[in-house]
Parts: structure tokens; sequence; C-alpha cells
């Protein structure tokens, strides 16, 4: 059952992104930088976390869920620092995620060479 | 008074000049398409030998250049001028290939129109009596197209519907003073067409309004009919542009019905090669021309046709900043070429 929870919320979260990338004219970076956003101001809110809690993975793996994370991170650093925790905690609560990317980025960039697509 | 020119943009060449040889290259993808059989050299590696896929592209033109030259039982050190174009940067594909062959060169940019653009260009040299054998070169390359105007391969984003594919190819046509083959009787020179279109991945749309206007400009500066040419091929505005570009001659009750062909969907098979709105790039035309068209002139399967190189003049920072996408057309009347 939590797979499958899993597996629905985020299979439509990303349906939501392909039917933008072929209905509308939005570029990919843009509606990658909109799930991003998105998360931030459900974070913000408090409403992220319910629906994460009920969904799972397929509430924190999408770009949503890194959003969120950014809200969170900020509200628990300004709760330990006050002020400066608004430019902190972002980053901070992100930080593993951000790191692997680049790192997989990196490993990848080693293995493979990008092809012409035929 | 200009003794050529012909009506508002046209101009008239008294002494057609002849494309007496022509040559192409191709990619994977193109020689799995209807006109493979068309192509002097295909390659499966669409690396060409090289590291980067600019120098894929410039690897390309090399290559097509040399079988020109061999075509016309000539040296390329024979040539005494070569127009050529691609979409890269600082169009380094043109200059990249012909640094050190002593060739004088004069690179283009005229996005996919260059390849008219460069034939026109061509042919007024010869014409004009500057030169004997002037060439007339393009080459695109789908994925150094990808990373010029969208993103890279690496970055894996995916393609909209109404995108059109990049050919991988390069097309070279021979223009000389006297030969046999196909002559460049008359030409109409585009002026920029802007209708506000924003979409960088619908870039037919912005150019079939151009592409009518040149059509419409070449027909009345010279007093001619669609029904004078076999044939009014398009350079590349696919399946969506060539709709828009009928639509628009409907709405002024001119009948471009069964002559108008569009080399961005006869390059590939729209239906199995999952390419969207058909073929694009400088090297479209320039593959189809050099690969097709003048094979069937010269067949004497047409009489005559209306080569109309289209080009969409957008760069990537005027697409960041949102601005519409200016079109641009030049025509090339070719005639004969039996015998």
């Amino acid at each position: 059952m939590e797979y499958a929870k899993a597996f629905l919320i985020g299979g439509g979260l990303c349906l939501i992104g392909q039917i933008l990338i072929d209905k509308t004219k939005l570029t990919p970076a843009r509606i990658l930088v909109s799930y991003v956003v998105i998360g931030v101001i459900l974070g913000g809110v408090g409403v992220y976390k319910p629906f994460a809690e009920f969904a799972g993975a397929g509430a924190s793996v999408p770009l949503t869920g890194f959003g969120n994370l950014l809200a969170k991170g900020v509200r628990e650093a300004v709760d330990e620092q006050g002020f400066l925790g608004i430019f902190l905690g972002g980053l901070k609560a992100t930080a593993g995620g951000i790191s692997a990317a680049i790192f997989a980025g990196l490993l990848a960039s080693l293995f493979f060479k990008p092809r012409d697509k035929s | 008074m200009a003794q050529y020119r012909q009506g508002r943009q046209s101009f008239v060449l008294p002494q057609p000049p002849v494309i007496t040889a022509w040559a192409s290259t191709a990619g994977k993808k193109e020689s799995e398409g209807p006109l493979a059989h068309c192509f002097d050299i295909t390659g499966q590696d669409t690396w060409f030998g090289q590291r980067t896929w600019e120098q894929a592209e410039k690897q390309m033109q090399r290559m097509t250049l040399g079988k020109l030259a061999e075509k016309a039982n000539l040296r390329i050190t024979d040539f005494d001028l070569v127009f050529s174009g691609d979409l890269l940067n600082q169009c380094i594909g043109s200059s990249f290939s012909l640094r050190n062959t002593g060739i004088p060169h004069l690179g283009l940019y005229g996005a996919c129109s260059t390849m008219a653009e460069a034939l026109l260009l061509a042919s007024m040299t010869v014409g004009g009596g500057f030169a004997d054998r002037v060439v007339a070169m393009t080459s695109s390359h789908f994925a150094s197209s990808e990373r010029q105007y969208r993103f890279p391969l690496g970055y894996g984003g995916q393609r909209t519907p109404t995108a059109q594919w990049t050919v991988t190819g390069s097309g070279a046509a021979l223009v000389s003073r006297e030969g046999t083959g196909p002559k460049i009787t008359a030409c109409t020179i585009g002026s920029v067409t802007d209708l506000g279109i924003k979409d960088a991945n619908n870039m037919g749309a912005a150019m079939a309004p151009a592409a009518y206007a040149t059509i419409c400009a070449h027909l009345s500066d010279l007093g001619k009919q669609p029904e004078d040419y076999d044939r009014i091929i398009t350079g590349d505005l696919g399946q969506i542009g060539k709709e828009m570009l009928l639509e628009l001659a409907r709405r002024d009750g001119l009948s471009l019905g069964g002559r108008l062909e569009d080399c961005g969907t006869l390059i590939f098979d729209r239906e199995n090669q999952d390419v969207h709105a058909g073929g694009s790039g400088c090297g479209c035309s320039a593959v189809t021309l050099c690969g097709y068209l003048l094979n069937r002139l010269k067949a004497g399967k047409w009489k005559s046709i209306l080569f109309c190189g289209t080009g969409a003049l957008l760069s990537p920072t005027s697409t960041q900043q949102g601005l519409p996408i200016p079109g641009v057309c030049h025509a090339v009347a070719i005639e004969g070429g039996k015998g």
C-alpha cells in the first residue's frame, strides 16, 4: 500500500510536468523551478508535511520535496539562529541532495558520453 | 539603373550561371530516411571521427567540398570562391573547414536560409563576371544545434511536439560560368518578416509568412504564376509551417496546391522517424537540394523549380529575452539541366 501510494502520487506529480511540457510553452527549466517554488510555498504554510507523511517518497523525491526541504531548513535555522538562519538554513538542509547530485553528475560524465539521438 | 534588377527585390541573370556539380553528406538518421539513396556520403558515425560535435560539423563540410571537387573533376584549389555558412556561433563550421586551404571564403549567416542565400550570392558573383567557379555550401548538425539553440544533449531535455529535428548534413553546389547542368535564371532576395511568434520550438510558423512574402514578391516582380514552376520548394517550414503557408496562399486565392514541397518534410519519414514537425537546419535544404532536387532536374523529371530557403533569425539571447522570431526567405529559380 505504501509503495502504491508513493508510486501514484509521485507519478501524478511527474504526469503534471509531462502535460506542462507537451501542452504549454513552458521550458523544462521553468517547470523544474516552479516545482521547487511550489514546494517551498506548500512547505512554508505547513501543508507539505502531512502530504509527505501520506505519500512518502512519492512526495519527497520529486522536486516539490526539495522545495519543502528548503522551507523546513530555513524554519529550523531561524528557530536556532534567528535572522541569520534565513540565509543559512535552506542550503544546509538540502546539502546532501545537492552534493549527491553534483557527485552523481561527475561520476556519469566520467563514464558516459552524450550520444546523438537517432 | 541596375540592369539585372526586376521589381522591388528580384533580379534576373541574362547569362544564367550553371550548377555544374553538387555533393552532399548526410548523417545516420538522414540516411535512414526517404532520401537515403540520394546522398553522396552517409555517415553512420555522427562524430565523423572527431572529438566534438562542432568539429564533426566542420569535418562534414570538408568532406562535402572534397566530394564536390571530385565530382566536378577539379581540385579544391580550382574554386574561385566559397560562400558558406552554418548555425554555430561565429560560423566556425565554415571557417574551420576552409582554414589553410587557400580558397577565398565569405562566411554567411542566414539561419536555415543560408543555402539559398549562398546560391543567390554565387549566381550574382558568377553572373556579374566576378568569378568563374563559386561554391555555395552549408552544414548543420543535430547535436551541435541542440547545444547552440536549446540544451546540450547531456542535459537530457525533452522535445516538444512542434519542435523540428535539425538535419545532420552538409551540401555544396558549384556555380559555374559555363558547363552543363541546371541553370539559375532569377533570384528574389527576401526581407525580414516578423509576425510576433515567440515559440523557438515552432519555427515553421515563424518562417511561413516570410516564405509567403518572398514567393509573392518573386511572382509579381517577374510576372510569373506558380504554374511556371514544376515545384516550389521551401527550406524547412516542416509540416506545421507548410500548412500555414498553404493557408496564407489560400486566403489570397493563390493556388500552390500540389506544387508546394518542403525540404523539412521530404527528408524524414515523420511517422516512423519520430521527428515531430520535420527536419530543419541549414543542412536540411542543402542536402535536399544537393542530393535530391538537383538530381531530379538533371534527370529531366522537373523542368524548373523555385528553391525558397527559409530562415528563422533568432538567437539564444533573443529567445531568452522573450523576443519574437523574425523570419526570412530567399528564392532561387533553377531551370532545366537535362542533357
